[in-house]
């Protein structure tokens, strides 16, 4: 406690009189977020540990200094000695004995406890339930693989706010659409995935931030011990939407969770039924607009107009000018004409949309949209955003499309 | 041939107008161009600095898109790095290398010439793809970090191919360097400079070459890569095709680690010259820096993986790079030992020069110190990739490198331009930047405490407060550097008082023996060296 103080002190010659009353407003600042899995705890208690240390290391050399810095000075008539070099033995010791002492905090001190964390977040062994977490840009897919469940979480926070248009709400940025509901006090074994870039799953409560690798698995774990809900973002740059793929996690004790969890079995297997049906076109745009906002106005932006010379506008008639193999690629689909964008075949917007451009931003949404929200998605936007081509499409012909390309 | 020969014989050689800087081969024009070079674009990466810090004032995008925020920050980053810190102590190098050890050039002056002339293309082709943006073509400049991180940066734009273009030729341009120190060194040295009798400064830099020659080449094979990968469909970084993103990290970061030190080590070297002048005490442990100058480039490159300790490496590579890493704090500590130990008992007075070295004590501790915490590979998952990290690494590298860098421009301005410069200006500019950095860093430890991520251009309400309060401080920052600029312009125009040749009381070295500014030749051919 007391070098905590130190270093507030400290901080507050450096002229922070201005962060001081922020900082009291808080809790202690030195603390990262409560945590509440063994491994933040543990990393909590090593964080303080060597904070305490380095704040000793650093208040004594800077003592050292600043005594010299007074008393070693022209100005008081300080004339200088001549040494170059330790001479006597005891002063060799006295030499030495710093760095002994170093590398004993560096590798005991530190070393220990250290090591013993980096064994206990490397066992992801004997976990009582796995869960899935797929990122992509930009967005976090969560699946409950023993229970066939699979859902994609996206921010939720509305664009206005991101522009200012209206003030901020309290988790500003922090809030998704569907959360990830985890039971409390069971090992989870996380198995992190990602379909594009790298991306990093980090929950500072839970004190871990896993690389989610493309190509690769990588393991992590969590062991909540208190219920509630726990805030985190990516934590590797991943394009523009970076700042966008928050990651909202809801603790609760087991029997709640299992309720869920079969709540979400029922959800599921009503959803899968509702799809093969036909929609009326008031459904489809309604839908459309949804799924289209949680997954396609990051780069194609909120009105379709997407971004000059990286995102199209999705509008016919609009002028796109970007580099030639992007624009090739449009206009091999019929969707580029003239240095304008044009409403290019159903199948072909279809097929765009569920695998991508390849070489290009566009992702595949093939394996995180159904068949009816992608029959809503392009219903939509083809009779949005300007476009009027009447075009309405229901989730059995994209079923057909999926089925027999690629 | 044995008599000197003084500067006005030689005058004739000199060329007169534009091409005395474009075919350039004497060590202080060109030293002179890297110089100025460095100053330009650390006033652009500045610039770029403060851009960033206006759309962090608030939560919520106010001034720019998120793809122009990544955009700046890459570019902030490569511009710091690579065309301002790197050119400037290539400059230091250039310009002060052969008069400390008593050479009449540096050995190999054309490949010098090569040196400093590719890098204004390099950093053009950094900024170009915004100029082509503005006519309509591409998307802009690299936005993928300094890191450049695979796949991401396959995926990227054009703008990622300029980038790429400019790494090539900022590694050949610093290999060209490297090599001219190495050979000056090791061949120039006066009659009677034993290699341990080589100044710290230029022992520091031939480490510094030495890493720079090991290193780069890694990154150049990277980028290589990257280049087929985007462009003739291999497949280096893609899982897919059998290949691996992390790779680019091993790369990178081979290179990358070292980079720290490659910047800081010159710093390190010029830090015991300028205590031991204003300190009137000759500077303490030479040897035992040299030595820690040796190990510390060593360990540099066995420690890479430390930027990786949430790539999911086995744990027994976690542990093996936390333990190598925490190593390199003994070498560092030996500097600091004995940067204290020569001003301990000294007889100091407090010139713009002393300030900032002392600075440098101070700001770099705190880097080094928050290093040792980063060290540990699960704090890490904590620290990592927050803002955490982006305050120690800026305690790191402007509280080391640039507080050296500026240290010295304040300490050899006498020596290089003839003139004293304003005494009180320079005040006025250590105690801003002293102020303004604090003010700018500090709160980024706690908001990476706090678990606020780096590289986003918005962020959550409960980070509000300490980033304004750190954007205030970046732009008190930014405006003290100002001051600096003024009084380098003056002192270079003449104003201020004559400089003697001595012109530090407490000052020893080679360099001042001669006159301030020294002669357009020295040393020539007085000991038939040419
Ligand atoms: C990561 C950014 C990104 C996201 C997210 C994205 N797109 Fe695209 N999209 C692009 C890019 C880039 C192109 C242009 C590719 C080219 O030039 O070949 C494109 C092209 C298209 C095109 C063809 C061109 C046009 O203007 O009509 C359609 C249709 C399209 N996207 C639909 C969608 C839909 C529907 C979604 C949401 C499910 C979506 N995109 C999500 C980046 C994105
Ligand atoms: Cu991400």
């Amino acid at each position: 406690m007391i070098s905590k103080r130190k270093l507030l002190g400290l901080a507050a010659t450096f002229g922070l009189a201005g962060l001081i009353p922020s900082l009291a407003m808080a809790k202690n600042p030195f603390d990262f977020q409560t945590p509440v899995t063994p491994i933040a705890k543990e990393t909590l208690y090593i964080h303080n540990l060597f904070l305490i240390i380095i704040a000793v290391i650093f208040t004594l050399c800077l003592g050292i200094l600043f005594y010299s810095l007074v008393m070693h000075r022209k100005s008081r008539g300080h004339k200088s000695a001549l040494f170059t070099k330790p001479t006597t033995t005891k002063q060799w010791i006295f030499t030495i004995i710093p760095f002994l002492a170093l590398a004993f905090i560096d590798y005991v001190v530190l070393g220990i406890p250290a090591f013993h964390s980096i064994l206990a977040l490397a066992d992801t062994s004997h976990a009582d339930m796995v869960v899935k977490v797929t990122a992509s840009q930009w967005k976090w897919q969560y699946e409950y693989p023993k229970d066939g469940i699979k859902f994609t979480s996206t921010l939720s926070t509305p664009q206005s706010q991101i522009s200012g248009k209206q003030p901020p709400d309290k988790h500003f940025l922090l809030e998704v659409d569907h959360p990830l509901v985890l039971p409390t006090n069971k090992k989870i074994r996380i198995v992190l995935a990602s379909n594009d870039v790298i991306h990093a799953f980090w929950v500072p409560a839970f004190g871990i931030k896993q690389d989610a690798v493309p190509g690769y698995l990588r393991n992590t774990w969590v062991d909540i011990k208190k219920p509630g809900v726990y805030r985190g973002q990516c934590a590797e740059l991943c394009g523009v939407g970076h700042a966008f793929m928050p990651i909202v996690v809801i603790a609760k004790p087991e029997a709640e969770f299992t309720a869920w969890l079969a709540q979400q079995k029922i959800k599921q297997a009503r959803a899968a039924t509702a799809e093969n049906k036909n929609f009326s076109k008031r459904e489809l745009l309604a839908r459309g607009k949804s799924v289209f906002k949680a997954n396609c106005a990051a780069c194609h932006q909120l009105n379709g107009m997407g971004i000059p010379g990286t995102f199209p506008p999705l509008a016919e008639g609009k002028a796109f000018s970007a580099s030639p193999q992007m624009l090739e690629q449009l206009r091999k689909r019929g969707f580029y004409k003239n240095g304008k964008i044009v409403m290019g075949p159903v199948k072909d917007h279809v097929d765009i949309v569920l695998h991508g451009i390849h070489g290009t931003a566009m992702p595949a949404f093939v394996s995180q949209l159904s068949d009816a929200d992608i029959a809503a998605l392009v219903t939509y936007e083809r009779n949005d955003f300007g476009n009027h081509t009447g075009d309405v499409l229901q989730p059995s012909q994209v079923k057909s499309i999926r089925s027999t390309k690629k | 041939m044995s008599a000197v020969i003084t500067s006005d014989e030689h005058s004739h050689d000199r060329p007169r107008g534009i091409t005395r800087w474009l075919y350039a081969t004497n060590h202080k024009d060109i030293g002179l161009m890297y110089l100025l070079f460095g100053l330009t674009m650390f006033l652009v990466g500045g610039l770029l600095a403060m851009l960033i810090r206006m759309e962090l004032f608030q939560p919520g995008m106010h001034i720019m898109q998120p793809e122009l925020y990544n955009q700046i920050i890459t570019v902030h980053g490569l511009v710091m790095v690579f065309a301002a810190l790197m050119p400037v102590t290539a400059g230091l190098a250039n310009y002060m290398i052969p008069i400390m050890i008593g050479a009449p050039d540096m050995a190999l002056p054309r490949l010098n010439n090569w040196g400093f002339w590719l890098l204004p293309p390099a950093a053009i082709l950094l900024v170009m793809p915004w100029v082509l943006e503005l006519f309509g073509i591409g998307g802009g400049t690299i936005d993928t970090g300094w890191t450049m991180y695979a796949p991401l940066s396959v995926q990227s734009g054009m703008g990622m191919d300029f980038a790429l273009f400019a790494v090539f030729l900022l590694g050949v341009s610093s290999t060209m360097a490297s090599i001219n120190i190495i050979v000056t060194i090791f061949n120039m040295r006066a009659p009677g400079m034993t290699m341990l009798r080589v100044p710290l400064f230029a022992w520091s830099w031939l480490i510094t070459a030495l890493l720079l020659i090991a290193v780069f080449p890694a990154l150049i094979a990277g980028a290589v890569m990257l280049l087929t990968d985007r462009h003739f469909g291999t497949h280096f970084f893609n899982a897919a095709g059998g290949g691996d993103p992390i790779l680019w990290e091993h790369l990178f970061w081979f290179f990358g680690h070292p980079e720290v030190y490659i910047l800081l080590l010159p710093t390190a070297g010029i830090l015991p010259h300028i205590f031991s002048t204003f300190a009137r005490k000759p500077i303490f442990g030479y040897k035992a820096q040299v030595y820690s100058f040796c190990v510390t480039g060593f360990l540099s490159i066995i420690v890479w993986a430390h930027h990786m300790f949430t790539s999911g490496m086995p744990a027994s590579a976690n542990i093996y790079f936390m333990f190598s890493t925490m190593a390199i704090s003994v070498p560092v500590a030996v500097m600091f030992f004995c940067w204290i130990a020569t001003i301990w008992r000294g007889s100091m007075t407090f010139e713009t020069p002393m300030l900032f070295a002392l600075g440098y004590v101070v700001l770099f501790g705190i880097g080094g110190l928050t290093g040792l915490v980063l060290s540990d590979a699960v704090a890490d998952q904590q620290y990592h990739n927050s803002y955490f990290l982006v305050a120690h690494f800026h305690f790191a590298l402007f509280g080391g490198p640039v507080m050296g860098v500026i240290a010295a421009a304040y300490y050899y301005l006498p020596k290089i331009t003839g003139r004293m410069y304003s005494e009180r200006l320079g005040k006025w500019h250590f105690w801003l930047t002293i102020i303004g950095f604090n003010v700018t860093f500090l709160p980024q430890f706690f908001l990476g405490i706090a678990g606020m991520p780096r590289r986003i251009p918005d962020y959550a309400l409960q980070f509000s407060n300490l980033n304004m309060l750190s954007s205030i401080g970046a732009f008190v920052l930014g405006a003290s550097q100002l001051l600096f600029v003024i009084n380098v312009i003056k002192t270079s125009i003449g104003h201020g008082a004559k400089a003697d040749a001595q012109v530090w009381d407490g000052a020893s070295g080679l360099e001042f023996t001669l006159s301030s500014p020294p002669p357009y030749h020295s040393f020539a051919k007085a000991d038939g060296n040419r």
